[in-house]
């Protein structure tokens, strides 16, 4: 597949089989199939320990997979995980900044990592999107845990990356700053943002995704789309699934 | 080159932090002082004994700065999950070794300049000579060879930094027989000849250890 | 099946071993006249040391064999050689200082290469089996103990040859006669039937300690499997 962005025939953003992920002899995701299209907003749910963590990281590139394929806009993670990382932003509840060097030293620095072209410019569009442009020179371990939220939020989107990871993305964030979050999925160059969104909350993860997956002990046991939605059903298995786990 | 300009990057960038918080440079040189200090009321200030034990003095202070420096490497990595933010990064692993090695060799050359420094203003011994000099530039690129891998492994265990000596130590011994042993040549007779048999060990460690960390530092940082 | 016989085979050869240690090879005279019992030790020090460092050979080769497979079978072997290989070192430390404090007058002398690799290999199966219990996790920890032994494995022949150049300048050395040419044949085929009886019974305490780690395996794995 040559990863053409075609109105027609676009690949897949996501195609997961049999993905397993095991640490010595603990089995966290017990072999997952999803395939998710370009574009799309998908929201993961389930309680701790069902492996919503180890799959971000895995779909970020940072973990490797026990076996099992994943393919990204067409390319196996196993072979191009480096040009994959170039569509990927990742934004969790760490900020994945240095505290020593200043808001926009960090911009910089990972600027310079993902090759943005027109980094000055460029860092100055994300620092006064996310409202930051006041205190971008000063040291990050300054700045009140919502602000460096905000730099993690343009650190993330600084490369325009086709596919964004969230793990929890609202940790820390102020009232202020979070439907700014929401604000800046849709930024992107070609205007495709497939997003997926790893969530405690039920309520929150409702409102935002054409897509619903339930994680529970490392399997899928619920999927669901926007358009057509049981919501019963899918608040009766978030529930077993979030007090059988103790 | 890309490889390269994103190792600099990474090194441009710790030493931008470290620039900003001096947190091993102060504490760091302020144990090597310190340790010179007390060597010289350990030795009972007797100038033959300090002339005798003086490669020695040098190399434990060194050695024992360096793993202080070596420590601080990857520990900021760790604060707010910093080495996920290199790793989702399009760089390979082994740039991400080789952008802390050279800013950790930075710190420790900065560090041995003034402790070499002060080794000569305080036992009046001539360590500011070219032999001298080189024999601590290579044997801290082998220092900076395994620790930084090393420093990546320790950071990721329970006991943190606490696990580095354990590992390094051992590890170092032949470099650290070569550099006194360099040393004291180099402060005898002040030629390179003499010292070359040692350097040659010294060099070889520094090749082979370059070479086996970066093929393995991957294992380390991936889980 | 393997392993009784093994053991049995062992267990003879070293009482032949012994048998022949005390009654069949020539006692040395010392210079002073006195009889130089201590060199006995030599059969006991030269088999130890040979299975400490083939020891830590074979953890370090699984470890490349479990680093490149991702197979724990690997893993678990190398902890299990890891194991032995630290008492057959610390043995051969004690040993060499029991033997040198008669022979030479003191318990340790740095200047001996073979003694000094020695010491620097047991810190080294040290840091090898510490690090796994320190690590987040069983994996993890059998990774990171992996990479220590391929590091050690690159360092050994730079122990060698440093501790060895070191010797030779080092002021405290004495000579080393018993090792020094002229062993009575007899002699020579004793350290090889010693080295043969001690690598018998290393292969066997390691078969040994590899089945019970497989066995403790599969019953967790068992267990794992019950309660799910």
């Amino acid at each position: 597949m040559a990863g053409e962005l075609d109105s027609v025939t676009r690949p897949l953003a996501f195609k997961i089989q049999g993905l397993t992920k095991s640490f010595g002899n603990r089995q966290v995701l017990r072999g997952l199939d999803l395939e998710i299209e370009a574009g799309k907003s998908v929201t993961v749910f389930g309680p701790n320990g069902a492996g919503k963590s180890t799959l971000v990281k895995i779909l970020a590139t940072i973990m490797n997979p026990t076996s099992g394929t994943v393919f990204i806009n067409g390319q196996d993670l196993k072979q191009n995980a480096w040009a994959i990382r170039r569509h990927i932003g990742l934004i969790t509840h760490q900020t994945l900044l240095y505290g020593n060097l200043t808001g926009r030293e960090n911009l910089e620095f990972y600027g310079r990592m993902f090759d943005v072209p027109d980094l000055k410019s460029r860092i100055q569009e994300m620092v006064s999107l996310v409202g930051m442009t006041a205190r971008q020179h000063d040291r990050v371990a300054t700045l009140s845990r919502g602000m460096q939220q905000r730099f993690a939020i343009a650190r993330a989107l600084l490369h325009k990356p086709s596919i964004v990871l969230m793990d929890e993305p609202e940790t820390g964030l102020d009232q202020e700053a979070i439907p700014l979050l929401w604000r800046a999925m849709p930024d992107n160059a070609e205007n495709v943002r497939t997003v997926i969104h790893v969530t405690h909350s039920l309520e929150r993860g409702l409102e935002l995704g054409d897509r619903f997956v339930i994680l529970d002990k490392g399997k899928i046991v619920y999927e669901g789309v926007r358009e057509a939605i049981d919501l019963a059903g899918l608040k009766d298995v978030y529930r077993k699934s979030t007090s059988m786990s103790t | 080159m890309k490889f390269w300009s994103k190792v600099f990057a990474i090194a441009r960038k710790d030493t931008l932090s470290e620039l900003r918080s001096r947190e091993i440079l102060s504490s760091v040189l302020m144990f090597a002082l310190l340790v010179i200090v007390i060597y010289e009321f350990a030795f009972g200030g007797d100038p033959d004994t300090i002339k005798t034990v003086a490669p020695g003095m040098l190399w434990t202070t060194f050695v024992f700065a360096g793993m202080l420096s070596l420590n601080r490497a990857f520990i900021p990595e760790k604060e707010q999950g910093c080495l996920e933010g290199l790793m989702i990064c399009p760089v390979s692993r082994e740039a991400i070794y080789a952008g802390k090695a050279i800013s950790s060799l930075l710190f420790m050359l900065i560090i041995e300049a003034i402790g070499l420094i002060a080794f000569t203003v305080l036992f009046n011994l001539p360590v500011i000579s070219l032999p001298v000099i080189t024999i601590t530039v290579f044997t801290t690129i082998g220092f900076v060879a395994v620790g930084t891998l090393f420093s990546a492994l320790s950071v990721n265990t329970k006991a943190r930094e606490m696990v580095l000596p354990i590992l390094f130590l051992p590890i170092v011994i032949p470099i650290i027989i070569g550099a006194v042993n360099a040393t004291q040549a180099a402060l005898a007779s002040g030629s390179f000849s003499d010292v070359g048999s040692w350097l040659q060990i010294i060099i070889a460690f520094d090749v082979i250890f370059s070479v086996v960390s970066f093929l393995t530092f991957d294992f380390i940082v991936v889980e | 099946m393997k392993k009784i016989t093994l053991a049995i085979l062992g267990l003879v050869l070293m009482l032949v071993d012994l048998y022949l240690v005390f009654n069949w090879v020539p006692v040395l005279q010392n210079n002073d006249g006195t009889v130089n019992l201590e060199q006995k030790i030599l059969y006991l020090m030269i088999p130890t040391a040979w299975l400490a460092m083939l020891a830590f050979v074979i953890t370090a080769i699984c470890g490349i064999a479990f680093l490149a497979k991702k197979n724990e079978k690997w893993d678990v072997f190398a902890q299990s050689s890891a194991e032995v290989g630290i008492v057959f070192t610390t043995l051969a430390c004690a040993v060499g200082a029991i033997w040198a404090k008669p022979a030479w007058g003191v318990w340790w002398d740095f200047g001996t290469p073979r003694l000094t690799t020695t010491l620097i290999l047991w810190f080294i199966f040290l840091a090898y089996l510490l690090v796994r219990g320190l690590a987040s996790e069983a994996y993890r920890g059998a990774v990171f103990a992996s990479v220590v032994a391929i590091i050690g494995l690159a360092d050994i022949p730079l122990i060698i040859l440093s501790t060895t150049l070191w010797g030779n300048v080092s002021t405290m050395h004495p000579k080393e006669i018993v090792f020094q040419g002229g062993l009575d044949p007899k002699q020579g085929m004793l350290v090889g039937i010693s080295v043969t009886t001690f690598t018998i019974l290393f292969v066997w305490l390691l078969l040994l300690i590899d089945s019970i780690k497989r066995d403790e395996i599969e019953l967790k794995r068992l267990k794992e499997l019950n309660q799910a």
